[in-house]
């Protein structure tokens, strides 16, 4: 078998193999629909609420911290750098 | 201004320890009739608002001793003051929403304390801007931005009583039950915590600033 | 207490003065302000001349914002360009007076352009100015005394910064829209279908004590703001 071939036949099995499972999906996702939702269960739809809840708390976070980070970081620089200037204006009120 | 420089870890670390024993207080709180789960964003985005006004009027407050006296500690004061406005208002307005689109089913809503509220935001943005691409003199004219938006933060509070508005009143919080005003309490004391250590950072941060540009200036004579 | 009124009546009738010999403000602010309503008039008004319902006061306030905006920027920009600001400042007149002065001023151009946007607004989205003309008076009134205390403030300050084109809707927009809403609320009220004059009351109200503040706070902040 040539390469071309050999590389033919290797993609048309992927490609049936894919859509074989891909049926094989819709059938059995198919299946709840004939089920009855029993009352309960109906309360669950609509927006569930956790992923808004960490949402929420996630973003309180991330922008409390961030700006935390950056002001400390901001905060060590500018300490640094006055102590230098000090320490030369120290050196030149020496001389 | 001496601030005494224990200040800012002790209240740093009270703010951490409560933030650790919050979520449990939260997760114990009970859920509520109508909103469920998601109400319990409430614990985290009610403080967050009372800091963003609080921190308006702080800013207002010092930016008027600022036009008084022009003395530079309070202009640190409202600059730091104005950052934390947009930085827990940013909060207030993310988490609202949110919580917004599974209570009500809208992410928002144009009435009185939404729209109120982001315009204060907006307003410390601005404020922020001016300061940033103002050029020199805008010190001054920031403070009265300043002012604008911290009488604005009366509106805000009372805007929810005056108009009828889908955002829940200002009679929530005090008439809270044990089990939910414990947790708030301490969320919202955490929040100030955390405030103050923000807030005396920020301020140091902005004296050591203004202090390495005497020093520069300095530098070159 | 009256030598500043009358300081301020001076300062205000120099700039009405300037304003009838030139006509550029009101001729400007009253051009943009129809051209802002034909557009809206071009979007909501149908075929048969029948207008979306509860149109008119949303297009009747951006009107006034809009052209308020114009109004103010133009005037601090005439006053800069001809150093006539220092000049006002360093002259043994009240920091109060001059607000006051420029305030009165703004406001009769304001009021002049607003008479023919009211009934031109009325008149293309059939909104009855009949129904509670007193009540409509004092909601457009007092928004607009609202929008220019404030904007008379912000606009003196940025006058003389290099940026001040860039910055003043920025600021000016924040600061206004509560005022420009309430008024917007309860010229809804009147117009509406079923008019709730209660509701264009508390709007109303609002307004006023909205005014007083901003007043207050302006004619407080002026001196020490202007004074370089």
């Amino acid at each position: 078998m040539t390469t071309t071939t050999r590389w033919a036949t290797r993609i048309r099995g992927i490609v049936t193999s894919t859509i074989a499972l891909a049926m094989g999906n819709v059938a059995l996702a198919q299946q709840p629909q004939d089920r009855f939702q029993p009352l309960s269960q109906q309360a669950q739809e609509g927006i569930s609420a956790s992923p808004l809840l960490l949402a929420a708390y996630g973003f309180a976070w991330a922008a409390v911290f961030i700006y935390v980070f950056l002001l400390w970081r901001r905060l060590g620089k500018v300490e640094h750098e006055l102590a230098d200037v000090n320490a030369q204006l120290a050196k030149r009120a020496r001389r | 201004m001496r601030t005494a420089r224990w200040l800012v870890p002790a209240s740093l670390a009270v703010a951490l320890l409560m933030f650790f024993r919050a979520p449990y207080l939260i997760n114990a709180a009970p859920e509520e009739s109508t909103m469920g789960a998601v109400q319990k964003i409430f614990y985290f985005h009610v403080p967050s608002a009372i800091v963003a006004m609080l921190s308006a009027i702080v800013s207002g407050i010092a930016s008027a001793m600022y036009l008084r006296g022009r003395r530079p500690m309070a202009d640190h004061v409202a600059l730091a003051a104005a950052e934390l406005v947009v930085l827990f208002g940013a909060v207030v307005l993310a988490t609202g929403p949110l919580w917004a689109r599974k209570a009500w089913g809208l992410w928002w809503v144009w009435e009185a304390r939404l729209v109120i509220t982001l315009i204060m935001w907006m307003l410390f943005v601005a404020y922020l801007l001016l300061r940033r691409f103002g050029g020199p003199g805008s010190d001054v004219l920031s403070s009265a931005v300043s002012l604008v938006g911290a009488v604005l933060v009366p509106f805000v509070y009372w805007s929810v009583n005056m108009w009828r508005t889908m955002h829940p009143t200002t009679s929530v919080v005090p008439s809270l039950q044990p089990e939910m005003m414990k947790p708030f309490l301490w969320s919202l004391a955490a929040f100030l915590a955390f405030y103050l250590a923000l807030l005396l950072t920020r301020v140091r941060l902005e004296k050591s600033r203004a202090a390495l540009e005497q020093a520069f200036l300095a530098l070159e004579d | 207490m009256i030598d500043v009124l009358r300081a301020a009546w001076l300062i205000a009738r120099k700039d009405i003065v300037v304003e009838i010999r030139n006509r550029e403000l009101a001729y400007t602010t009253l051009f943009f302000a129809v051209a802002c309503i034909l557009v809206f008039a071009v979007a909501f008004v149908d075929d048969m001349g029948h207008a979306i319902p509860g149109a008119a006061a949303g297009i009747l306030w951006v009107a006034i914002a809009f052209s308020g905006t114009l109004a103010l920027g133009r005037t601090f920009e005439r006053e800069r360009q001809s150093e006539t600001l220092r000049a006002l400042l360093l002259s043994p007149i009240e920091r109060p007076a001059v607000y006051l002065g420029k305030l009165a001023a703004l406001l009769m151009l304001m009021f002049a352009v607003e008479a023919v946007v009211v009934t031109l607004v009325a008149t293309m989205f059939q909104a009855s100015l009949g129904r509670a003309p007193w009540m409509l008076l004092g909601l457009v009134v007092a928004g607009t005394v609202g929008f220019a205390a404030v904007g008379t403030l912000f606009a003196a300050m940025l006058a003389r910064l290099r940026s001040r084109d860039v910055l003043l809707p920025m600021l000016l927009y924040p600061v206004t829209i509560p005022v420009v809403i309430a008024g917007v609320k309860g010229t809804q009220a009147i117009f509406a279908a079923e008019p709730n004059l209660d509701l264009a009351g508390m709007w109303l109200a609002m307004l006023i004590s909205f005014d007083a503040v901003f007043i207050t706070l302006s004619l407080w902040t002026f001196g020490p703001v202007m004074s370089e």
